[in-house]
């Protein structure tokens, strides 16, 4: 197999906010670097996040950045780490400034400035009512996102390789000498030399068949670095967006209800009241996607069945138009409903996986409970967990750690590679690699990857999404395992070489299925009910035990390895959680 | 329902010229075509190419000629294609294989018109720029496009000449020239003041009605157009046409 082997000073994988965020620090530090992504920089997800970024600018009101803090602690239901949250508070101010100076098309306020929106769970003076902290672009704000960083990385001349999937992090005497790489148009490997690496890979939606999430978000940085012993921090806390369109999973921005508009279920109600009489509608996600299942459970579902209505008709025409554009739009093609006068039908989406690889605020990958990095190692945005979400992300926040911790990382990466000598690429790298690819392409019997891929979605969906028990998390495990053992015997029918896009999904398949044993493997362990992992035979969340952190380390067979990190308390003692 | 659905296919690797294959799959009318095209790979023949990712109109992946115009999969329904679904690459670059298409030189176009905020760092305030709600709106639509490469590809003049730079570059320019932050106006109308520039466009809409987002290309396009002849008639080098004469920010400031 034909290889060829790159040397850049630092190497990002993953082109969305993260990863373009930290490309655009090292560029400016005058640095060599490449970004490899397996699309084109602006498909990725990122470009997906519709309704805002927070900031506590106090542009409309009143805001401070404790606030803010206290919210996104309470949010994380009490396993953010506060050092990192303070930190995700006080910077996303100054990372947005830095945003609008690179060219973001903010909507503003009549005054000029950046205007700002209510979103979940977003509050004044310490969950006292909403507030607007949410800085945006229309509903397309991940979008602009994406666009803005773009264009600041082909101001400063970023070398892209584009549709090239990473395969492998190559490790030497416990430090990072680079990456693998499969370039899609020729079916050549790569070997990318270099002192750091990021990984900025995004998220893993697709193991659940419900989703918000882009096809190509399979988990392949969390696999890889998981595979080359690094542990997996969090991975129980997955967020189910609560209203993604019906049956599609398509995302319909919380922003909708920013603007106003209410969940109702089948008597008309707006059943948000009881379940979260302050905040309502905009409590944080995991609260409003439990009140929608229940309301389901109950029977109050629409006509009886599995998905309740969002309501946008008191609106009014102009907001939907300006500032839920394509919401609407969504709403129009995919429903072929208005908005204006048409009741949506919704249910929750699997939206943004809290856990990942577990980073320090600099975005150095550790490896233990005492912060042990991997020198050379960096990951950034829904890839890692530094852990400002702990066990339930607040609207607008991922965004905001793309753009604070996508920086931080950089500026760690470009002083780490001015200081370290670099590690000798190890000759046998690619041909490691080059075997596993091979003795994929060559099988010619088995089962297709789209068979196990449905199966796993099915499986996940059913057993490990919004309401958990042992039971079905033991038949979880169980599907898994089996499916895991299907796949050793995948088959890929295309022998091509060239843009052989089977190929790229059968390994994306294996990504899938490790993320997903790793999903049910730390919600099977922890016994409490916590932010996004409601566990029914434990429904309370159990501070005395379980306020630390799962590191979950990957061993052969199934035998994994659970080790536990404690939570970074600063000023918010843990309280009851109520909106 | 059952859809017939022909796709142009080629693989230069194995073909010696590109051909017509054709599947029958049962979907539901609601289902996307990105859904069926995905029913044929999962289903009946892995070997089919095509780009996508997000599936909801955002990504711009996955842009292909359907019925003879230019939509994104995942954008249109199998109940407004009929029984019959033709689907080919989008024309004017280079096939890689089956329905993908060679990106790069669209690429190239976009990142010589400098698409990027022009200013002089040095005379950043320390916080936000001010821009009224106006002058924000001024440039609002051109800020949707997803590079989608729908609108290029459906241009006859582009179709003839590979250099023109095409719709969507001059869409990114007009997002910068007429935003009120920006400085480089003049060095990107100068861009698109060039032979393979603005001038070739003839007005034929079919990019408007090809862009997914519903951006006004056409509109777009004679917006350069119109920046650049009131630039020369000025002859001060300043790209008059593409700010409003009253500037909201500066009586903002000096409020």
């Amino acid at each position: 197999m034909p290889s060829t082997v790159h040397t850049f000073d630092a190497v990002v994988v993953g082109a969305g906010g993260a990863g373009l965020r930290a490309a655009v620090e090292l560029s400016r530090q005058g640095l060599r670097i490449a970004v490899i992504s397996k699309l084109y920089p602006t498909r990725s997800h990122t470009g997906a996040a519709q309704g805002g970024i927070a900031a506590p600018l106090g542009n409309v009101e009143e805001d401070r950045w404790e606030w803010y803090a206290f919210d996104t602690v309470k949010g994380s239901d009490y396993l953010g780490d506060q050092d990192a949250i303070e930190i995700l508070a006080r910077e996303s101010v100054d990372a947005i400034i830095e945003l609008e100076h690179m060219g973001f098309p903010f909507n503003r306020t009549p005054d000029g400035r950046i205007d700002q929106r209510r979103f979940g769970g977003h509050t004044r003076e310490y969950g006292q009512g909403p507030v607007r902290r949410a800085c945006y672009a229309a509903d397309r704000t991940g979008h602009m996102i994406l666009q803005t960083l773009f264009q600041q990385c082909v101001k400063h001349e970023v070398h892209f390789f584009n549709e090239f999937q990473v395969l492998d992090l190559v490790v030497r005497d416990g430090r990072v000498a680079g990456v693998v790489a499969y370039e899609l148009a020729t079916g050549e490997l790569h070997g990318f030399s270099a002192r750091a690496v990021l990984f900025a890979t995004g998220g893993y939606g697709r193991i659940f068949k419900i989703t918000s999430n882009a096809h190509s978000l399979t988990g392949d940085g969390l696999a890889i670095a998981w595979r080359r012993g690094v542990p997996l921090e969090d991975m129980e806390f997955y967020q189910f967006h609560p209203t993604g369109i019906y049956k599609m999973g398509i995302l319909l921005s919380e922003a909708a209800r920013g603007e106003g508009a209410i969940l109702r279920n089948d008597k008309g109600e707006r059943f948000m009241e009881r379940y979260a009489p302050t905040l309502k509608d905009l409590a944080a996600r995991d609260v409003v996607s439990r009140a929608i299942h229940q309301e389901i459970r109950e029977g109050r579902g629409i006509g009886g069945r599995d998905f309740v209505h969002l309501d946008f008709r008191h609106l009014g025409r102009e907001v939907l138009e300006k500032k839920l554009p394509d919401v609407t739009e969504f709403v129009r093609t995919y429903l072929g409903l208005d908005p204006a006068e048409d009741l949506v039908p919704i249910q929750p989406t699997a939206h943004y996986g809290m856990g990942g690889i577990p980073t320090d605020v600099d975005g150095r990958v550790v490896l233990d409970e005492r912060n042990t990095p991997l020198p050379g190692f960096y990951a950034a945005g829904e890839a890692a967990c530094v852990s400002v979400h702990g066990a339930n992300r607040l609207g607008t926040n991922s965004l905001v750690d793309l753009v604070v911790f996508g920086r931080r990382a950089g500026r760690h990466m470009a002083t780490f590679v001015r200081e370290s000598d670099g590690v000798p690429w190890p000759s046998d790298a690619i041909a490691e690699v080059a075997d596993r690819l091979e003795s994929l392409r060559r099988r010619r019997e088995g089962q297709s990857a789209a068979e196990i891929r449905e199966a796993l979605q099915t499986t996940m969906m059913r057993h490990a999404s919004v309401f958990r028990t042992k039971e079905s998390l033991e038949r979880a495990r169980q599907d898994v395992a089996e499916l895991k053992e299907r796949y050793q015997r995948v088959r890929v029918s295309d022998p091509s070489r060239r843009y052989n896009t089977e190929l790229l999904e059968t390994v994306e398949l294996g990504y899938l299925l490790d993320v997903a044993e790793a999903v049910v493997v730390s919600a099977l362990n922890r016994t409490e009910s916590r932010g996004a992992h409601w566990r029914e035979d434990y429904p309370r969340r159990d501070d005395a035990t379980w306020l630390k952190h799962t590191l979950l380390y990957r061993g052969e067979d199934g035998d994994h390895r659970i080790a536990y990190k404690p939570v970074v308390i600063t000023h918010f003692q843990p309280q009851e959680r109520k909106y | 329902m059952r859809v017939k659905i022909h796709v142009r296919r080629f693989n230069p690797e194995q073909d010696p010229a590109p051909y017509w294959a054709h599947y029958e799959v049962d979907v539901e009318p609601t289902d996307r075509l990105l859904d069926a095209l995905h029913e044929i790979k999962w289903r009946i023949d892995g070997s089919l190419s095509f780009r996508r990712s997000c599936a909801h109109g955002i990504c711009g992946s996955d842009a292909m000629l359907v019925n003879g115009v230019n939509r994104l999969a995942c954008k249109v329904l199998i109940k407004d294609l009929g029984p019959e679904i033709r689907v080919e690459p989008i024309r004017g670059l280079p096939v890689l294989r089956d329905l993908i298409v060679d990106m790069e030189p669209f690429f190239e176009a976009y990142r010589a018109v400098k698409p990027y905020l022009i200013v002089d760092e040095e005379q950043l305030p320390e916080r936000e720029q001010l821009q009224s709600p106006e002058e924000r709106e001024r440039f609002d639509d051109t800020t949707k496009c997803i590079l989608c490469a729908a609108c290029t590809t459906s241009c006859p003049i582009f179709w003839a000449n590979g250099r023109y730079f095409g719709p969507a570059a001059i869409v990114a320019a007009h997002r910068f020239i007429f935003d009120s932050r920006d400085q480089g106006a003049a060095e990107r109308l100068a861009i698109l003041d060039s032979r393979d520039g603005v001038w070739r466009c003839r007005t034929i809409f079919n990019c408007t009605d090809a862009c997914p987002r519903g951006i006004q290309v056409t509109r777009a396009i004679q917006e350069v157009k119109q920046a650049i002849v009131s630039n020369r008639l000025r002859g001060d080098g300043r790209a008059t046409g593409a700010r409003a004469p009253d500037r909201a920010a500066d009586r903002l400031r000096a409020q």
